[in-house]
């Protein structure tokens, strides 16, 4: 027992020392990582021995052989990893501290004449405990996405960074999210062939407004949504802003890749994909890049009968590609089990029958698959030059359950690893009597 | 038995007629009324049976036992349904048996899910299905799980093969103070319930503190706060202990189904499993449970704990735990990824748990992340002893330990062969024994089990 006590105190020492350490002002500076396992996140295997330079913020090198530039700050991430920032490929961190109380949950908006036109971006509080705890599991950008409230539409999402700042919002408007199949064919009318009416007459009435501007009014949109909706929709129809159609079933997924026979410029992605398998060649000939479910495998739904671990792999065989996301799953809390999700899938390749994902593609379907879907892999997701900087240092595989972050860098900012969940472990980590009770612990 | 209850209970009622048309003596009369009648406690039972096995040795794997104990390159020794010899590579094994190359593999007793809604809220969720919840009344002790059981739950062959649950818990849900009773399941498919029912568990009693009772009640007629949950409890512990009284006086009395199983639980026949998150209110109930003279066999959600290990621990009280769920609602807000370890490093049980049909195909997964947490914190926990927190504390909250829940010689042969050490995510159940017969064998896929459900849908029989 005592030798417990003794380890424990050890390890405390240790954690406080590292934690010092990587106490730096909140500016980004030159920082190489130098002697760790590299993972790029483009699919590629890891590195061994590896380096990274972070300059002004981004990354400027990484790989073997990489020379630290004069004056850099040096970490020794000798026996640790080194991984881009992980990506919640679909979430909605920031919009709500506890889901189930409702006055702190701003994911959807019910009560709301407005669905398209409705921007996520203002409802995203990088307070909220989950931005911390996120953080501390290693992710570092989210894709967050706004849930319908009224109509099939459910409004522009945002991409966010989950630096300790008061500025999360990276792209605000990055792109539009609409239901469809199960959960859209009720806010659609009541049918899938509603639903697949009114998204079509929607998209109508943006192109009419978008040929005469002058135009918006409600005969324009046919009474079917505000002005604000139609002008939102432009975008989506002209193919600027990517739209995210939330599709399970293998017809819905056909149903949602039909929608470009008659708005051609759509530039779709699609999320959840349960059933994506079955269709993959008709995915990956439409290149449509996909988010997906990565460990759904119950018929949950009538639409995802044929849900399978596979899914991914199958799809990624196919040609598609394809990142983890949180659909329906802890999507506001829990974007930290990412890396779980993305290991499980290299545990499949070792089950005959299954269809998984080797590492490299594992570490890219939480990294660099989200950024491209995004249409923005030339920003974030990788280790590559010219991405943003941000880095995680791992105790080990990250993919791995017992490995945790132990340095996180986001745009080249050292980020601090605490939150209400550790201070709360530390001050109840003894429970021997003490001169005051807990509350006088911080 | 059933049949035999039938009976005895037509005879009494003519009985009973009797009475009231002859005037007889009161001295007989009483005692005819002191006949009460006999309860069956057993009106549903289990029909499982094991399904053949042949007699197997495992060579060459590291062994985690589920309680404690680790054995490298050991032997396991499954015959009749039974674990009969577990040892080092010297075990002695009769010749002429299956022989199983471990080598580079795990063996561990089946993994036992204490808190799962399989069958009660069953895949597809869709509203006809939703059996889990007799939200009609804050009190339904009434009620049986068993009852709601659909047994061609999808979910269930995915927590044999992904999970390697061999044994679970199925309970109603919490949204009442008194649940109702839960059932203990093998995994192994039937065409009942009774097929699936393990043999002699006993039953358990869901109860709930906290927010979902008083958020259901709240408006239909209450209890609509903590005192109020807590208040309703106690008066139903009240008409329980009264009801005891006249069941035991041997005088006829009025059967009711809900203080039937109220009573059994303070004659300790029925265990108290008990949804609970804050500490604070996990302490009320350890007092109720003194009030009344029962006692709680775990508390399951527990996401606090850790804040009262110590109190756990001296009331011998099972805390039943996810590794790392939080912030979902307002008493889940001070949940911490090292809650399992800080339970069991103060010495008091710990359990990994699922309620959930996706997690309970990985509570290995919980399990070492849990692991992890602890070890980062400074703890110095095996692999082995963490398989416990799977193995041998739910087996003893469920009061089913003499017969599962760790890898002792004469124990069912519920057997999980991992391809892989079972607390890292790139490992999977190779196969899986329930009472010495293979269920699930990951090469074969003639032996993974497709329920009436799935049968003719697209993706029927695929590797899930």
């Amino acid at each position: 027992m005592s030798r417990m006590i003794l380890s424990r105190f050890a390890a405390r020492t240790a954690l406080s020392v590292l934690a010092l350490s990587l106490a730096a002002p909140a500016i980004a500076q030159t920082v190489a990582i130098t002697g760790g396992t590299v993972a790029i996140g483009d699919g590629s295997a890891p590195i061994p021995n590896g380096t990274v330079v972070i300059q002004n913020g981004r990354i400027v090198a990484a790989g073997a052989g990489v020379a630290v530039p004069p004056g850099a700050q040096t970490v020794d991430a000798t026996g640790k990893w080194v991984t881009p920032g992980l990506v919640a490929g679909f979430s909605r961190v920031g919009l709500m501290e506890v889901p189930g109380v409702e006055e702190t949950n701003d994911a959807e908006a019910d009560k709301s004449p407005y669905s398209a036109a409705i921007d996520i971006a203002p409802a995203i509080n990088a307070d909220v405990s989950a931005i911390a705890v996120s953080r501390a599991g290693g992710i570092t950008r989210a894709v967050v996405s706004p849930g319908v409230g009224k109509g099939i539409f459910a409004g522009q999402g945002a991409i966010i960074d989950l630096g300790a700042d008061m500025q999360p919002v990276m792209k605000a408007r990055a792109f539009q999210f609409v239901e469809w199949g199960e959960s859209g064919r009720g806010n659609g009318g009541g049918s899938r062939a509603s639903m697949d009416l009114t998204f079509r007459e929607m998209l109508r009435a943006a192109k009419r407004i978008a040929a005469n501007p002058s135009a918006i009014d409600a005969n324009a949109t046919d009474g079917l949504m505000t002005r604000a909706d139609a002008q939102a929709l432009l975008p989506v129809v002209n193919g600027t802003t990517p739209l995210l159609i939330h599709a399970e079933s293998a017809h819905d997924i056909l149903q949602a890749l039909d929608l470009r026979g008659e708005f051609p410029a759509l530039k779709l992605v699609l999320v959840g994909a349960s059933e994506g398998w079955r269709v993959a060649p008709q995915i990956a000939a439409a290149k449509v890049p996909v988010i997906a479910s990565a460990l759904n495998d119950l018929p949950a739904s009538f639409e995802m009968l044929a849900a399978t671990q596979s899914n991914i792999g199958r799809m990624k065989k196919a040609g598609v590609t394809v990142a983890i996301g949180m659909i329906n799953d802890n999507d506001g809390q829990q974007a930290r089990y990412t890396p779980q999700y993305a290991g499980n899938l290299v545990a499949l390749t070792k089950v005959p029958g299954a269809s998984g994902l080797s590492w490299g593609e594992a570490l890219a379907a939480i990294t660099s698959a989200p950024a491209e879907a995004m249409g923005m892999g030339d920003r974030f997701g990788s280790l590559r030059a010219g991405r943003v900087g941000d880095v995680v240092l791992w105790d080990g595989d990250p993919l791995e359950l017992t490995s945790t972050p132990v340095g996180i860098w986001i745009d080249g900012v050292q980020q601090p690893l605490e939150s209400r969940q550790t201070r709360l472990r530390d001050r109840y980590r003894s429970l021997a009597p003490a001169s005051l009770p807990p509350a006088y612990q911080r | 038995m059933t049949r035999m209850f039938r009976g005895a209970a037509s005879a009494l009622a003519l009985v009973s007629l009797v009475i009231t048309t002859t005037a007889l003596p009161a001295k007989e009369k009483k005692a005819e009324e002191a006949a009460p009648t006999p309860i069956n406690e057993n009106p549903y039972p289990s029909t499982y049976h094991a399904y053949p096995g042949v007699p197997t040795v495992i060579r060459g794997a590291t062994i985690f036992d589920g309680e404690g104990a680790r054995i490298d390159n050991g032997v396991v020794f499954l015959s009749d349904g039974k674990v009969t010899a577990i040892g080092g590579p010297d075990t002695p094994i009769p010749a002429d048996v299956a022989v199983i190359d471990g080598t580079g593999k795990y063996v561990t007793p089946g993994v036992i899910d204490i808190h799962s809604h399989l069958g009660v809220y069953p895949s597809p969720g869709v509203r006809a299905h939703s059996d889990g919840n007799e939200a009609t009344a804050p009190v339904t002790a009434d009620v049986w799980a068993e009852h709601s059981v659909w047994p061609q739950d999808p979910g269930f062959s995915r927590a044999l093969v992904n999970g390697g649950v061999t044994t679970l818990q199925v309970l109603p849900g919490s949204a009442n103070l008194f649940g109702g009773r839960s059932v203990v399941l093998k995994n192994v498919y039937s065409r009942t319930m009774q097929g699936m029912k393990f043999p002699g568990a006993p039953y358990g009693l869901k109860m709930a503190c906290g927010e979902n009772p008083k958020r259901v009640y709240g408006s239909k007629g209450g209890p609509a706060t903590r005192m109020g949950n807590m208040a309703v409890d106690r008066q139903s512990w009240i008409r329980a202990s009264e009801y005891l009284k006249k069941r035991k006086s041997g005088k006829d009395y009025s059967r009711d189904l809900e203080l039937d199983t109220l009573a059994d639980v303070l004659e300790g026949k029925i265990l108290v499993q008990n949804h609970c998150y804050r500490a604070d209110e996990m302490a009320n109930v350890i007092d109720m449970s003194k009030e009344f003279g029962y006692k709680v066999s775990a508390f399951h959600h527990a996401v606090e704990s850790y804040k009262i290990a110590d109190l756990l621990r001296e009331n011998g009280i099972c805390s039943a735990m996810w590794a790392d769920w939080w912030g979902f609602k307002m008493e889940s807000y001070d949940a911490i990824e090292e809650n399992i370890p800080l339970v069991d490093a103060a010495g008091a049980c710990a359990i990994v748990h699922s309620d959930d049909e996706n997690g309970i195909q990985r509570l290995y997964q919980e399990a070492a992340k849990a692991l992890g947490n602890g070890r980062r914190m400074g703890m110095n926990i095996s692999d082995e002893h963490a398989w416990t927190w799977l193995g041998i504390n739910p087996a003893k909250a469920l009061g089913i330990d003499k017969w599962v829940g760790s890898l002792k010689p004469g124990k069912m042969a519920d057997v999980v062969l991992w391809n892989g050490n079972p607390l890292s995510v790139y490992t999977r159940p190779e196969k899986v024994w329930i009472d010495g017969a293979v269920m699930y064998d990951a090469s074969n896929p003639n032996m993974r089990p497709v329920s009436d459900f799935e049968l003719g849908q697209p993706g029927q029989g695929d590797v899930k």
